[in-house]
């Protein structure tokens, strides 16, 4: 019983706390984490420099709200267990909202304590399905789950009508990883999977298994893996002159791949991220970035800037830095970013940015509209 | 399954059992007169089929017919990984003869990565694309379950064999080989130059090699660095099989070899090629611990 109470006492306490924090007139404090030092700084610095670029650009402008925004830029490493200790910092700290985690392991870490303290988080690199399940009801992020490119497969071969599809990968985890998704989602689409084997890398000949797969009805080969592996597949799916849709990811999307296939790549498939390099405001940024910190952005630079100005843009809408106000906001609206024109599904995953499919014509990758 | 899908098989086993069979010579000749397993023996293909594209390309820019570029191509890559056959024994083969296997063992496998990375460096570490250079023939692409590229495969591998039978079996150089791998100081007290035989050994199974590495590299139309190294393994299996330090034993087991794979991922998976391989290794083994066609080797008193 006296536990219960002191529970009581705790919550209610840092409800208060929370309460007066929002009705502050000063700074709006804002958490920044990732990791800054150790072997992952590459996921982390790059982001963490965009969201410090557009909050230096508001504070420069009267801010938000006609409020200062301050920054508490923690680094945690990566590591979960120092993460945790980051999110009781920020929740100490009577921050709005954080912009982070970079790794999806240290974003889960703190995930519980900021849902039970309704803080809104916006990951710009944290890409685990899991996150966005629904568990996490504070949790947003800019950058598209590991799952999306699986899914755009699908959606392809969908538009496609196709019926029936092969699955092949590399047995390796990103390749693997791809194929069994894509089989998942596939199948929740009503598209058959009439063969799902794994290739040996730098195997001598994929002759047996293309023949494998022209002895079953397969339209598509959807394939998971890289560049070279793919480019012999697609020689020997010529060769034996299969009529198939060939599907295949970013580990294809290479320069390798076209020149190594060259003709035979001609009129397949391959997903990659969005381009954006044309968008002005990506322009803006990489501008703003180099002309600050004197060299090309990193990582998750676009998805950094992307997250802070979504997040204060929410704040604007809302008229308020209250989470229940910037959350509706959030899911309500859609916002102009370097990444492009963005929205939030209900779970927080980014609409409108991740994945395209393009199609090689003349030795070239070219972006497809759906 | 119709007959025709069993022969598309069938024959794309025998594609991969001829290039197995055009490494694993030079594996088995090797060890029939060293007792030396030769590592690097599967970067002399990677090698071979380097050093061809590096010709086609620079005699392509001096724009001479593309049959003349071809020929030129191979045969000045199978001269050259010859003569890497030959550095490759005197640098890291002969100083050890004398020592204990073990330690030639060890050099081959320091050659092997040698070699590996010295063409890494020295070329590329990415992958490259091979020219199709096989010719294509209009009979044989009416038939169904046949290419020109597979045929041209065991054209060569057929030559080769035919070849290699005659010269062992035929010829002064062949009766030392054989002498030299029976017992070697004997050979050596009847007047034959060891080392000299066995440095022809080293040319013939390099060249060979570089044979093969072209013609799949033609096939598959890509090359890396580390091409060899998977192919040496599987050959050296294919040979070990058959009864490694024998020549008709080398080409039966990589046919094995070829088979086990082609019909191994249709009736059961490719996530599992690599596994019949070394099962039917295994089995073989168990029964006839000299391979297929291995003599058991007598234990001299």
């Amino acid at each position: 019983m006296k536990k219960l109470f002191i529970i009581f006492l705790i919550v209610v306490s840092s409800v208060f706390l929370f309460a007066t924090g929002e009705s502050e007139s000063g700074p709006i404090m804002v958490g920044v984490a990732g990791p800054y030092t150790g072997d992952l700084t590459a996921l982390g610095v790059s982001a963490a420099r965009g969201v410090q670029i557009v909050v230096d650009d508001l504070n420069s402008k009267g801010g938000v709200l006609g409020r200062k925004i301050k920054l508490v830029i923690e680094d945690e490493q990566c590591e979960p267990a120092q993460a945790a200790n980051v999110a009781a910092k920020f929740v100490g700290d009577k921050v709005v909202a954080v912009i982070g985690h970079s790794c999806s392991g240290a974003t889960r870490a703190g995930m519980d304590l900021y849902k039970n303290e309704n803080l809104v988080v916006i990951s710009p690199s944290a890409t685990n399905p899991e996150l966005t399940s629904g568990i996490y009801s504070t949790f947003f992020r800019t950058v598209a789950p590991d799952t999306s490119q699986a899914k755009t497969w699908v959606d392809f071969l969908q538009s496609k009508g196709v019926r029936n599809v092969a699955f092949l990968h590399d047995k390796g985890d990103y390749g693997k990883g791809l194929a069994e998704y894509a089989k998942e989602f596939a199948q929740e689409a009503g598209i058959n999977s009439v063969l799902f084997e794994g290739i040996t890398p730098g195997g001598l000949d994929y002759s047996a298994i293309v023949l494998k797969i022209s002895n079953t009805k397969a339209q598509a080969v959807v394939f998971g893996g890289y560049y070279p592996e793919a480019s012999k597949l697609i020689s020997q799916i010529k060769t034996q002159k299969l009529d198939v849709i060939f599907v295949s990811g970013d580990g294809v999307k290479n320069p390798g791949y076209l020149g190594i296939a060259k003709q035979d790549a001609e009129g397949t498939y391959v997903t990659g991220p969005k381009d954006v390099s044309g968008l002005d405001l990506a322009k803006k940024a990489r501008t703003q970035y180099v002309d600050k910190y004197g060299e090309e952005p990193g990582s998750f630079f676009n998805e950094g800037y992307s997250a802070a100005l979504v997040l204060f843009g929410a704040m604007e809408k809302a008229k308020s830095t209250s989470s229940k106000a910037v959350m509706a906001a959030l899911r309500q609206n859609s916002f102009d970013t370097p990444i492009g024109k963005i929205s939030f599904d209900k779970n927080g995953d980014v609409i409108g940015s991740g994945f395209s499919v393009y199609e090689v014509k003349n030795g070239k990758f070219v972006e497809i509209s759906k | 399954m119709s007959f025709e899908f069993f022969l598309k098989v069938f024959f794309g086993g025998l594609t991969k059992g001829s290039i197995y069979a055009l490494i694993a010579l030079g594996y088995t000749m090797v060890y029939g007169i060293v007792k030396l397993i030769n590592f690097a023996h599967g970067e002399i293909y990677m090698i071979g089929a380097f050093t061809a594209l590096i010709l086609i390309e620079a005699l392509t820019v001096l724009n001479m017919p593309f049959v003349a570029i071809i020929v030129c191509a191979v045969l000045v890559a199978m001269v050259s990984a010859a003569a890497y056959g030959y550095s490759m024994e005197k640098i890291a083969y002969k100083p050890v003869r004398s020592a204990p296997r073990l330690s030639a063992l060890i050099s081959a496998i320091g050659m092997s990565l040698f070699l590996q990375n010295y063409v890494r460096l020295a070329q590329t570490s990415s992958f490259l694309s091979f020219p199709k250079i096989l010719p294509t023939f209009q009979f044989v692409e009416k038939v169904s379950y046949l290419n020109s590229s597979q045929i041209i495969i065991y054209f060569f591998t057929v030559i080769i064999m035919i070849g290699l039978t005659w010269y062992v079996n035929f010829t002064k150089t062949g009766v030392s080989m054989r002498a030299l791998s029976q017992d070697r100081v004997m050979a050596m007290l009847m007047g034959i130059k060891v080392d000299k035989i066995i440095s022809i050994t080293f040319m013939i199974g390099s060249a060979i090699a570089a044979l093969g590495g072209i013609l799949v590299s033609a096939y598959i139309g890509q090359i890396n660095f580390y091409m060899g190294f998977l192919a040496g393994i599987k050959a050296f299996v294919a040979a070990v099989l058959g009864g490694i330090g024998n020549l008709p034993g080398a080409v039966l087991g990589s046919f094995i070899l070829g088979f086990s794979e082609s019909f191994g991922t249709i009736f059961v998976s490719s996530d599992y090629e690599d596994v019949f391989a070394f099962i039917l290794l295994i089995l073989i083994l168990l029964f006839k611990p000299s391979g297929i066609l291995g003599a058991s080797e007598k234990e001299k008193v």
